[in-house]
């Protein structure tokens, strides 16, 4: 079983973040980067199926600045075999140009399943998955909670709103994981040490043109402090007028 | 429900910035102890004790520990959790890679100390324990017994303990009992019984290797007449599996006021077989290796437990609104201001985060000694950090429970009654730093350590080193206004310290109860003097970062204000002990006991 894990280096959510003053970016200084949540735990599909089946490798792919690195040693260090960054100092906002660069690195990989985290917590597209699936010409299931694989083919659940799908699909093939599927392991001591000796491969990302591009970006309006309208059952009534005309939720 | 986060931002800041750990990197044997290492395994290492760990803290203090027909149930998980630990490599954390180790310096798996013993500290205490085990019989061991035992040790499948302790000698060692007769092969049998036993019996690993102090029949009386053993609970098979049982069992565990979920088992030894480590006679050489480690080890409970109780009582303080500034309304929309506003609360707080941050950065200096004194190429390097690593050592383990107890007592106050019910955690934290003044030898033995051999040492070398070094900063801080106003009261703490060094010189020797007497008041001077001046180191840099433009300002602005809290709120303690030393030991000795 040869799988690729594509992962993103995003900033950890707890920071404060600010935006720079020309309005076109956050800022940088000060926060923390981690693995995507989500990529995680395609990180931990992808080792858990190679346990499993005794066998194979798990290639990492990352496209992002040189501090990646950090990122791909970290998923070597949770057990994946081997890493590529695919190094760009840019910030890239255009999903296709992204799939493409992932898609160029992969193609001829040889990969029974390329994972995918569904979502990244920082730019919300969901769509790189599908789209390097798309430029491979291989079959996508999004969304997967659920896991199987045995022998070249494989079965999967996938979130659907208020309900769940079962799906079949032929190896291989690009799966984007959703929250569910596992929980990811810590990266061990001997995990970390080891990961130092792993092949990680840098070479430039090939972006190509980009057709969408940043033009500005706000921070979400301060909440207003929390209202509390009365006690017990006689602030029913002036709670649920609240929430049908000023919250207009009801 | 308490939380804890590993403060990396502060540990990154006194490693990286301060102390300048990379330079671990160059001694020989840590190639790969780069500071990108260092940090990756901090940050896992932080997550282990912060998601694993420490959820199962309150739990394993309500449940504790059962002991059922001579077999012990450690709590709920934490077989589980020591599982993962000890696959993760992190009980050979510092170990010999030869012996399955990982070989990253000692001052990394003393931040991972700190971790842990904020998250857990009963936990802790298994693999502490078999760290200890190790340090001994790699320090003492025959090739033979290394080879047997270490690797076991190494991969926490077996654990360790330490066998020191019996009904009637306990910190004096020089008159245990238990006996050790020797027979045809070699091998030793060993009889009597230990009480206060860590570790000594539990469900988390498959084979237990005590280390135990015994006496040879032709001993001579006092510690001159001790030497170690290696007692396993079963014994090895060839293939180095736990084979027949030997003569070790487990009578009883303690119930006790804190780290409920730490064993404290009596261990009767019933003619069991052991095998001497070290030299006879000489037993206590090979266990003090283990001890000294294990006093610094228990210095980073008392600074663990403050940092986890700090964090929360912090918490605390910014959410429980009570009362009003007394300078006018801070929260006008709430019905009253966050206890954060009252001096007093300030006060209590700054108190622990002065103490916390500065014992940080002492402790870590002292950990990157250790590395330096054990492979530093150059032998006066060596010496130097030995020197200071034995001077330190008493002052780590006393100081720091002594007030790390006393932090954790502050926290609980923070909390008003809520400090000293359960839910809120925080009153765990007490109880659990209060063993760490009387076990590894008692805060007294600590100060009696430290007055009674460090001082006298190599003709009074180690503290005139320690004198020098922090001298070097006073004078070093004339060339900035902020740092100079810093280093006043170092320089008044060191003047203090010196002083009391001569009285002690002069009034010890003539009537060794005058150094006894002062014992305490002294390691305390000491303390206070030695946390000042990384305060200074730590202002230091923060001032030069700030005026470089680098790191986080706010962090850096935060450092500052505290080094001038603790100069301003702390540092005057070193008057009073100095006054107190200076009055002597006549009001203490006149007394008859009748008179008490
Ligand atoms: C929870 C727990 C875990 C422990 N774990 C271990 C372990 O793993 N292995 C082990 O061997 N032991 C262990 N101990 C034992 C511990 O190390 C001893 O309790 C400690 O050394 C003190 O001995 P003691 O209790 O006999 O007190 P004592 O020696 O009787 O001391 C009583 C008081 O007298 C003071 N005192 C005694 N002698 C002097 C002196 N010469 N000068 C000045 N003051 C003196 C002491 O400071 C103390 O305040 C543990 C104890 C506890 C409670």
């Amino acid at each position: 079983m040869k799988i690729a894990v594509c992962i993103k280096r995003v900033p950890v959510m707890e920071v404060k973040f600010a935006i720079t003053a020309d309005g076109s970016r956050y800022e940088e200084t000060g926060l923390k980067y981690d693995i995507n949540d989500f990529d995680l735990w395609a990180i931990e599909a992808a080792l858990q199926l190679k346990e499993k089946a005794g066998a194979g490798s798990v290639h990492v792919v990352c496209l992002g600045p040189n501090a990646a690195q950090e990122q791909i040693r970290k998923a070597m260090a949770m057990g994946a075999d081997s890493g590529t960054l695919l190094e760009t100092d840019a910030r890239v906002y255009d999903g296709l140009a992204v799939a493409r660069a992932l898609a160029a690195e992969l193609k001829d990989g040889g990969y029974d399943l390329v994972l995918f985290g569904r979502v990244a917590i920082d730019s919300m597209n969901q769509m790189t998955g599908p789209m390097v699936a798309e430029l491979l010409g291989l079959p996508v299931v999004t969304n997967v909670f659920k896991l199987d694989i045995g022998g070249a083919t494989g079965r999967a659940e996938r979130v659907l709103e208020g309900a769940s799908e079962v799906v079949e699909f032929p190896l291989p093939a690009v799966l984007t994981i959703d929250d569910g599927l596992n929980k990811e392991r810590l990266p061990s001591l001997k995990g970390i040490m080891a990961a130092k000796k792993k092949p990680l491969d840098v070479k430039p990302a090939a972006l190509g043109e980009q057709a969408v591009v940043a033009r500005s970006m706000a921070l979400p309006p301060e909440r207003a402090a929390g209202r509390i309208v009365g006690e017990g059952a006689d602030a029913v009534p002036e709670l649920v007028r609240l929430l049908q005309t000023e919250a207009k939720v009801l | 429900m308490p939380t804890y986060r590993a403060p990396l931002d502060d540990i990154r800041f006194v490693l990286h910035d301060v102390h300048g750990v990379g330079k671990l990197a160059e001694l020989p044997g840590f190639e790969e102890a780069t500071p990108d290492v260092v940090d990756a395994v901090l940050a896992e290492g932080a997550k282990l004790c912060e998601e694993v760990l420490f959820p199962l803290n309150q739990s394993g203090d309500a449940e504790g520990c059962t002991y059922d027909h001579g077999t012990v149930r450690t709590p709920a998980g934490f077989i589980d959790a020591y599982r993962q630990y000890a696959s993760g490599g992190w009980t050979g954390i510092s170990a010999d890679p030869a012996f399955g180790g990982q070989g990253l310096p000692e001052a990394v798996r003393f931040v991972f100390e700190e971790m842990q013993c904020s998250a857990n500290l009963s936990f802790s205490m298994y693999p502490g324990l078999s760290h200890g085990a190790y340090s001994a019989l790699m320090s003492h061991g025959s090739e033979e017994l290394k080879a047997r035992y270490l690797p076991k040790l190494v991969s926490g499948e077996w654990g360790g303990t330490m066998c020191l302790t019996e009904a009637h000698a306990g910190t004096d060692l020089g008159i245990l009992t238990t006996r050790a007769e020797p027979t045809a092969d070699g091998s030793y049998r060993i009889t009597g019984s230990k009480i206060f036993i860590s570790a000594g019996e539990h469900d988390l690993t498959d084979n237990i290797v005590h280390l135990v102090l015994a006496r040879l029949p032709d001993a001579p009386a006092g510690t001159k007449g001790i030497s170690t053993f290696v007692v396993p609970k079963f014994l090895p098979t060839e293939d180095g599996r736990p084979g027949a049982p030997n003569g070790v069992s487990c009578g009883s565990i303690e119930h006790k006021m804190g780290i409920k979920g730490s064993a404290t088992c009596v261990l009767n030894f019933d003619n069991a077989i052991g095998y001497m480590v070290g030299e006879p006679n000489k037993g206590m050489r090979a266990m003090f290796v283990m001890m000294n480690g294990a006093r610094l080890a228990v210095g980073m409970q008392g600074l663990g437990l403050s940092e986890v109780a700090y964090q929360n009582a912090l918490a605390y303080a910014k959410e429980r609104l009570q009362g009003r500034a007394l300078t006018g309304t801070k929260n006008p929309d709430g019905p009253a201001d966050p206890i954060l506003v009252h001096p007093d609360v300030r006060k209590g707080l700054l108190r622990i985060k002065a103490f916390n941050e500065g014992a940080r950065a002492l402790a870590y200096w002292v950990g990157m000694l250790i590395d330096t004194e054990h492979r530093h190429p150059d032998e006066a390097v060596r010496q130097e950090a030995a020197d200071l690593v034995a001077l330190m050592t008493p002052v780590i383990k006393a100081f720091f429970t002594d007030l790390g107890f006393e932090c954790t007592n502050i926290a609980l106050q923070t909390l008003g009654g809520h400090g000293y019910i359960r839910e809120y955690g925080v009153e765990q934290y007490v109880r659990d730093a209060r063993i760490a003044q009387i076990y590894e030898g008692t805060n007294a033995v600590q100060a009696l350590d430290l007055v009674g051999r460090k001082l006298p040492m190599e003709g009074g070398r180690l503290v005139r080193r320690f004198f020098s070094l922090v001298k070097a900063d006073v004078d070093a801080a004339a060339d900035d206004d902020v740092l100079e106003a810093l280093a006043k009261p170092v320089g008044e703490a060191l003047g203090r310290l010196q002083k009391a060094t001569m009285v002690l010189a002069e009034k010890g020797f003539a009537n060794p109860d005058e150094a006894g007497a002062a014992a305490t008041e002294y390691l305390h001077l000491m303390g206070y003097t030695a946390i000042g001046w990384q305060w200074l180191k730590m202002a230091r840099v923060a001032q030069a970062r700030r005026a470089a433009g680098e790191g986080d300002a706010a962090f850096l602005g935060a450092k500052l204000k505290t080094a001038q809290f603790y100069m301003a709120r702390l540092m005057p303690q070193t008057a009073a002990l100095l006054a107190q030393i200076q009055a002597g030991a006549g009001t203490i000795m006149a007394p008859a006991p009748s008179e008490f």
